[in-house]
């Protein structure tokens, strides 16, 4: 297997072996924070001209196809254009929290992202507590939303940020209790480990029924959670124009955009490594011929082949369900998501304990 | 390279990010002033009153029942780790702790703490 690592190793002892350890360090530091920007940046770009183009599918339509090949430039020109645009002062905003948001939303994205096993040492920040960080930093998210809405000095900023609120916080229960399910069946809570454990089968196939349960909680709460689709209640455009970002323009609401459109990938990668097998290959026990065919994919093919056939499923559901009311949504998580997800994690227990 | 030092660069990474956005749409962006344009955005209509309106008080018992539940699921983490070497034992224990909880949500449906009212 081809492993992206061979190449980090090559740079950690060229750059070691012509500078000092310091100098070497630092500058290993900011090819980190650089790469990480591209990647970012690059998955965003990608994603919303993804989506555009798959949203035009299933209406029928052709999408972008003007701006380069395949219209595969237009989110460059987009973004070009969102940076050209006028930062407009509202009165009577507060003007610390307002500019505090848009820092908070970027920052638990990027440390989510960040955490994402891309490839075997291809993983900014591995803790040995993986899956608690995850969780702990993409809830930072909710505090942004509400300090967005609520410095904004508008109605409709304040009853979105709400919705939000109340939403994401009610299913990151559910995403926690279906991560929980995962860790059970592997008893680390450290994203390599429990990646390099699926070598032989991947989770949903070492877990059984209780694995596919978790795995279909983690996508509707997951795709929840990003505020997207049939549950983009914050900001249903017919009620509350935009909702919690409503009074921010130009660059300002792009930080917004992109943290919305990242954090559809990192669902769908928090998926695809816990429950798909991360960069894994898909092997079958026994088939040697079969699984070394598998092994000459590379790993981040793998990787990114899950992620965006996650993201697609999301994309499909967010073209096709009409968007549910507010008490419908809650509804769906504390009655029905909620104890299904208790109930799940006692099934894991016993799936474990007798199979 | 410790893992806590990576956790700084990440979150350097993306202070840097939100920085240099902002100052580069801050220099290529045109600026104009005018007060009507700082006015909220209600569909063209002027405000009327406060913008920090009352709101639904039942995004609060929401809020509360997240605590419970979140606070459990911290609780939970360290048992899902280490289940495997606990066993059988550590199963019941955890059911105890399970019953009472599903007490809790329980109680709150038949409250009408989840009915949206």
């Amino acid at each position: 297997m081809f492993h992206l690592e061979i190449i980090t190793k090559w740079l950690d002892e060229f750059l070691r072996t012509y500078l000092l350890d310091g100098w070497a360090l630092f500058i290993e530091f900011v090819l980190i924070g650089v790469a990480i920007l591209a990647a970012y940046a690059v998955l965003a770009l990608i994603l919303i001209w993804l989506e555009r183009k798959v949203c035009a599918f299933f209406q029928c339509r052709l999408g972008p196809n003007r701006v380069g090949p395949f219209g595969l430039l237009q989110s460059v020109a987009d973004m070009i254009k969102i940076l050209l645009k006028e930062l407009i002062k509202i009165n009577k905003v507060d003007p610390f929290l307002f500019r505090t948001a848009m820092f908070l939303v970027i920052i638990a994205s990027i440390c989510t992202f960040g955490a994402l096993p891309f490839d075997k040492g291809i993983q900014a920040v591995d803790f040995n507590i993986g899956v608690f960080y995850l969780l702990a930093v993409s809830s930072l998210g909710v505090v942004g939303i509400l300090i967005a809405g609520w410095s904004s000095n508008n109605k409709y900023t304040l009853i979105g940020a709400m919705r939000s609120g109340a939403q994401l916080i009610s299913y990151e229960l559910s995403c926690g209790l279906a991560l929980m399910t995962i860790v059970m069946l592997s008893g680390s809570l450290q994203l390599s480990e429990i990646v390099a454990q699926q070598s032989y089968a991947w989770n949903i196939f070492r877990g059984g029924i209780p694995a596919i349960i978790a795995l279909i909680i983690y996508l509707i709460a997951g795709h929840a959670e990003t505020n997207r689709g049939p549950f983009d209640l914050p900001e249903a455009e017919s009620e509350l124009t935009a909702g919690y970002h409503t009074e921010y323009s130009g660059i300002q609401f792009g930080f917004f955009y992109l943290a919305e459109y990242l954090n559809m990938f990192i669902i769908a990668a928090i998926a695809s490594t816990l429950f798909l097998g991360g960069w894994m290959p898909f092997h079958i026990p026994g088939w040697a011929g079969f699984n070394a065919v598998m092994d000459l994919i590379p790993p981040v093919i793998w990787f990114f082949g899950k992620t965006f056939a996650c993201i697609f499923l999301a994309l499909w559901v967010r073209w096709t369900m009409p968007r549910l009311r507010i008490d419908q949504l809650l509804n769906l998580e504390w009655k029905i998501l909620m104890p299904l997800s208790l109930i799940n994690i006692i099934l894991m227990a016993l799936w474990i304990i007798y199979v | 390279m410790s893992n806590s030092s990576l956790f700084l660069v990440v979150l350097i990474t993306a202070v840097v990010m939100v920085v240099a956005a902002l100052l580069i749409a801050w220099l290529l962006s045109p600026k104009s002033s005018n007060p009507l344009k700082g006015e909220p955005y209600e569909c063209g209509i002027p405000t009327r009153g406060s913008s920090w309106t009352q709101f639904k008080v039942g995004y609060y018992l929401y809020a509360i029942l997240y605590l419970v539940f979140d606070v459990e699921t911290v609780l939970l983490f360290p048992w899902a780790s280490v289940m495997r070497q606990l066993g059988m034992q550590g199963l019941i224990c955890i059911a105890v702790f399970f019953c009472i909880l599903t007490f809790g949500l329980v109680y709150a449906w038949k409250k009408g703490a989840l009915q949206w009212k």
